[in-house]
This record gives structure tokens, C-alpha cells and sequence, in this order.
């Protein structure tokens, strides 16, 4: 084969490949535009455009108040965790102190662990202290995994940072709080961003904690609500697909803003890490 | 020195808490829960290790974790694969427009795994896009309502699964490849390497640390999945796509058997971290 012809081949695989990916996404969103109660759920075009399912979806079926609970979770999770992961991030990366390698020991399980682990106790536990059915059962759970990574990603970046910085820092006396707001931060711009960006999509897209820590539907997460309308009996298709397509939007407009430097980060920190 | 040992606990400290108060803690009590019998109202009895006895002898829960070595195929032996063959064939041409293919394969991975559920499972249903498909390749006599079936249910979700990944797996490879020294490549051809050894002496080792990575983020995903299964067929029809994760949720919160539960989630994330454990070894050894 001439290189010509393989660079085509390689095209036409790439090619088919994204239209995988994009299938699915356009089927449900055909679906989510068919007339209310149609049971259509493959590739058909609607007769005209019925976006009617979007507002029924967001009034009726509740996703603006599933949102609202979503939004308030992340919210808190995304900047709390952020800022504990620089903290922490800073002192392994900077810092010598007993311990460290125990502390970061301890660290690495956060990172491997899934919430299927501690889900259990974490139900019995926060009922107990009747934490369940407030957005707490939610967010601190989020904050403590989030940060386990988080401290890891951000030890990653401050280790990469020249000592000759900190060195002269230290030699203009200045203190570690001040090193690492004014002098570090500035040129962490890229790893926090990505770091915030993916504490984002962790915490709007979360599901288990959400379907067993909330039980209150005014404080159920956007996830939640819409596995629990897949799982009833008669289910308004196309009220559904609409459902899940305006949960989506958020996380698509994040993402296509900050897709750039996001995939570019995630690939350098994961190599790095 | 004294003073700035002291300084590093103090940044350490907050972020530290959360964690040790929401993971950590929560983590060791999954561990005591697993020696009790427990229904989560009265009080609990002790009974040692009667609850791994019982998983071990309970044919569900062992299904279930046959089930999650085959989603383990799925989701991470087949992307990884994919993204290989993908790598090795790009590796000889520089190309164009990478940036536009990088974020549509990338899109998977930030969509809520409950959502693409839910698309999969329309494109699943008896006029769904899958079997329109199949009509259209002239395959009509095949198509069935996938998740409904004994046979097929689980090789279904496993392929979503599949479709989940192997973007990751394709953008990860495709960037690592990039990085790869051209005149690494040269001098294997001037040795005379055909497409294979140049793939077994170049390509493979210089994406070590890539595949280590895709493999770690796979199968962490292929192990604890729950979203999809969930959603997709709640671990039905009987039993055939169920796996741990929807095992502890059926054991801990339907069935009020909080011991088996912790049990299997205490076997589930030994598993997972024997797998990690393993392949970070291995990344390591190659080198």
C-alpha cells in the first residue's frame, strides 16, 4: 500500500470510530425530540421538532429542582476540594517531615478505592448522625475521595516546580503561605484547572452515593433521579431522553470550553503520576 | 527544621481529615461489618468468618464476579487492544486533525455513566439503532431485544463498556506515540524491521507508562462498575449481567444482609487493588 492510501485507511478508521461514539448521543437526542408518549427509541425522524419534552422534563419530571441539588453538591465539593489538594499537595511536594512516606501510603488507597467499598457504612453511619438526606451526606464523602487524588495530582505538579524558586523564596524570607499563593500558584494555573474541571465531572456525575445516601426527592441529585425514573414501571421515553440530555449539557459545555487544556492535562498528569 | 516540620502538618491537616473521617474510617468499618451478621435495625452478632464462608458457597455472588472478569475483558483488554493496533498503525504517519478525533473519542469519559445507560438501552430495544443496523446489513434474522436475553445481555452492556473506553485508550496511545523519537524508527528500518518487530521493539516499549495508565483507569472501572449495569439491566434478566457492585447494593440496602454485603465489597476492593498492585509491577519491570 502507498503512504497515501494507508493515511486514507487510517482516516476512514478514525472516522468510524467517532461516529461510534457519536451514535448513541444522537439517538437518544432523535428520541428525546419524537412527540410526547411515542415509544420510538431508535433513529427516526420526528415529524417536527417536539423540544416540548424539555420543558415537560424539567417542570414535570423535576430535573431543574435535580439540578439545583446537583449544582449545590458541586458547588461546595469542587473549591473545598480543590483548596485542601493544594494545601496538602504542597507539603509533599515541597516539604521534608516524618511520616510523609506513611501519610502518602495511606493516600494511594483513596486513589484506587471506588465508594462501592464504604458505601455500606457510610449509609448506617450517616443515618445514625443524620447526615442522610442533607446535601453533607453528599459532600463530604465527594471532598474526602476528591481529595486523595487531588493531594496526589498537586504533589505531582509542586515536585515538577524548580527548587530554584522556592530556594529563592526562602532566601527573600519569605514564609511557606506566601511562597505558595504568590509565587507557585500563578504558575499552576493549568493543573488546578484541570484538577477543578475533573472534580466537576466526578461529583455532577456521581450516582451511587446519590441513589442510597438521598432518599428526600428535593435534595436528590440530578443522576439519581434519572436512574430511578429508568427503573419505574411506565416510562415516558422521550421525557427521559430529554431528562438525561439537559443533565448532560452542563458537563458538554464545561467540557468543549476547557477541552484543550483538559485532555492535554490529563494526559501530562497521569504520565506523571 | 523543627518549625517547618511542624508548618507541613498544618497543610496537611484539613485536607487529611476529610479523608480520613469519610474514607478512611468508613473503609475499616466495611471491614468489621463483614465479621457480623447485621440487618442494619438490631444489634449485631459477631460470627467471624462466617460471611466469606457464605460468599464463597453462594452461587450468585460467585457469578457476579465471573461476570466482572468478563466486563474486565471488555472494558479494559479490548480498548487497550484497540488503541494499539491504532497506535502501531499511526506511528509511521504524522497526521492532521488529531485534535478534532482526540475530543470526540475523549467524550465518553466525562458523560455520566447513568446517561449513557440510558442511551445504550434504547439503542438495545427491539427497534432500537443496534438491530436497525443489523436490518439494514441485512442481518434482520439475528436481531433481538439484547438486554432481555440469557445469551446476549452481558456481552451487550461488556460492549458498552468497550465503547466507554477505547477512546481513552486511543487518545492516551496516540499522544505516547507522538512522543516516540522518529529516528527510532529509522534506525529499525534500516535494520530491516517489518511493521511486527517495529511494533514489538518501538512502539510497545515506548508506551510503557501509557498502557500501565489505561490499563490502572480500565479496570478500576471494569471491577466497580455499578452506574451501568444498574441502569442498563439491574443485573437481569435472573442473574446473567450481575456483578459485585449491584451485589452490595441488593445484599446492604435491599435484603438487609449488611455483613455479606461488607464482605463482598472487602473481596471486591482486595481484588481491585491486587490488579493495580500487579500492574504497576509489571509497568515497573519493563523498564
Amino acid at each position: 500500500m502507498s503512504v497515501r492510501a494507508e493515511r486514507l485507511v487510517i482516516y476512514a478508521v478514525l472516522v468510524t470510530f467517532c461516529v461510534a461514539v457519536l451514535l448513541p448521543f444522537v439517538s437518544i437526542l432523535t428520541v428525546a425530540l419524537q412527540p410526547p408518549g411515542s415509544t420510538v427509541t431508535g433513529l427516526a425522524l420526528p415529524d417536527e421538532l417536539h423540544f416540548g419534552n424539555f420543558r415537560r422534563a424539567w417542570t414535570v419530571g423535576g430535573f431543574g429542582s435535580l439540578m439545583a441539588s446537583s449544582a449545590i453538591v458541586a458547588i461546595v465539593v469542587v473549591p473545598t476540594a480543590t483548596a485542601l489538594s493544594i494545601l496538602a499537595g504542597y507539603a509533599f511536594g515541597t516539604m521534608r517531615f516524618r511520616g510523609s512516606t506513611g501519610l502518602f501510603y495511606l493516600l494511594l488507597i483513596g486513589l484506587v478505592m471506588p465508594f462501592e467499598a464504604t458505601v455500606v457504612p457510610l449509609y448506617y453511619d450517616l443515618r445514625a448522625l443524620h447526615l442522610t438526606d442533607t446535601y453533607w451526606a453528599l459532600i463530604l464523602p465527594q471532598i474526602g475521595l476528591s481529595v486523595a487524588f487531588g493531594t496526589f495530582w498537586m504533589r505531582a505538579f509542586f515536585l515538577s516546580s524548580p527548587t530554584s524558586l522556592l530556594e529563592a523564596a526562602r532566601l527573600d524570607g519569605a514564609s511557606t503561605w506566601t511562597t505558595l499563593w504568590r509565587i507557585l500558584l500563578p504558575t499552576a494555573r493549568p493543573a488546578v484547572t484541570t484538577l477543578a474541571t475533573l472534580f466537576f465531572l466526578w461529583s455532577w456525575n456521581e450516582f451511587l452515593l446519590a441513589l442510597v445516601l438521598i432518599q428526600d426527592p428535593d435534595r436528590r441529585t440530578a443522576p439519581a433521579g434519572l436512574g430511578l425514573f429508568v427503573g419505574e414501571r411506565t416510562v415516558d421515553v422521550a421525557g427521559l431522553s430529554a431528562g438525561a440530555l439537559i443533565i448532560t449539557l452542563p458537563v458538554i459545555v464545561v467540557y468543549l470550553f476547557l477541552q484543550r487544556g483538559f485532555i492535554r492535562g490529563m494526559l501530562e498528569g497521569s504520565i506523571k503520576g | 527544621m523543627r518549625r517547618r516540620q511542624r508548618i507541613a502538618y498544618l497543610y496537611l491537616l484539613p485536607g487529611f481529615l476529610v479523608y480520613l473521617a469519610f474514607v478512611l474510617v468508613p473503609l475499616a468499618h466495611t471491614v468489621e461489618l463483614s465479621f457480623f451478621e447485621w440487618d442494619g435495625i438490631s444489634v449485631g452478632r459477631w460470627v467471624g468468618l462466617d460471611n466469606y464462608r457464605r460468599l464463597l458457597g453462594d452461587s450468585t455472588i460467585l457469578s457476579s464476579f465471573a461476570h466482572a472478569g468478563v466486563f474486565l475483558v471488555f472494558t479494559s483488554v479490548v480498548p487497550v487492544m484497540l488503541g494499539l493496533v491504532l497506535a502501531a498503525a499511526l506511528s509511521r504517519h504524522r497526521l492532521r486533525g488529531l485534535a478534532v478525533f482526540r475530543t470526540v473519542l475523549f467524550l465518553p469519559q466525562v458523560i455520566a455513566m447513568v446517561v449513557v445507560g440510558v442511551a445504550w438501552r434504547w439503542m438495545y430495544t427491539d427497534d432500537g439503532v443496534v438491530n436497525q443496523l443489523l436490518h439494514a446489513i441485512g442481518l434482520g434474522s439475528v436481531t433481538r431485544a439484547w438486554l432481555g436475553d440469557f445469551t446476549w445481555a452481558l456481552p451487550a452492556v461488556g460492549l458498552v463498556g468497550t465503547w466507554v473506553m477505547y477512546g481513552l485508550c486511543m487518545v492516551l496511545f496516540l499522544a505516547g506515540v507522538q512522543k516516540i523519537d522518529t529516528s527510532l524508527y529509522e534506525v529499525a528500518r534500516i535494520d530491516g524491521a517489518g511493521p511486527i518487530r517495529e511494533f514489538r521493539h518501538v512502539t510497545l516499549p515506548g508506551l510503557r507508562q501509557e498502557i500501565a495508565v489505561a490499563l490502572t483507569i480500565t479496570t478500576i472501572a471494569a471491577l466497580r462498575n455499578f452506574d451501568l449495569v444498574y441502569v442498563t439491566t439491574n443485573g437481569g434478566p435472573g442473574n446473567a449481567t450481575n456483578v459485585p457492585a449491584v451485589e452490595i447494593y441488593r445484599l446492604g440496602f435491599r435484603e438487609g444482609d449488611v455483613g455479606l454485603a461488607c464482605a463482598v465489597a472487602v473481596v471486591l476492593t482486595l481484588l481491585i487493588f491486587a490488579v493495580v498492585f500487579a500492574i504497576t509491577r509489571l509497568a515497573r519491570e519493563e523498564r
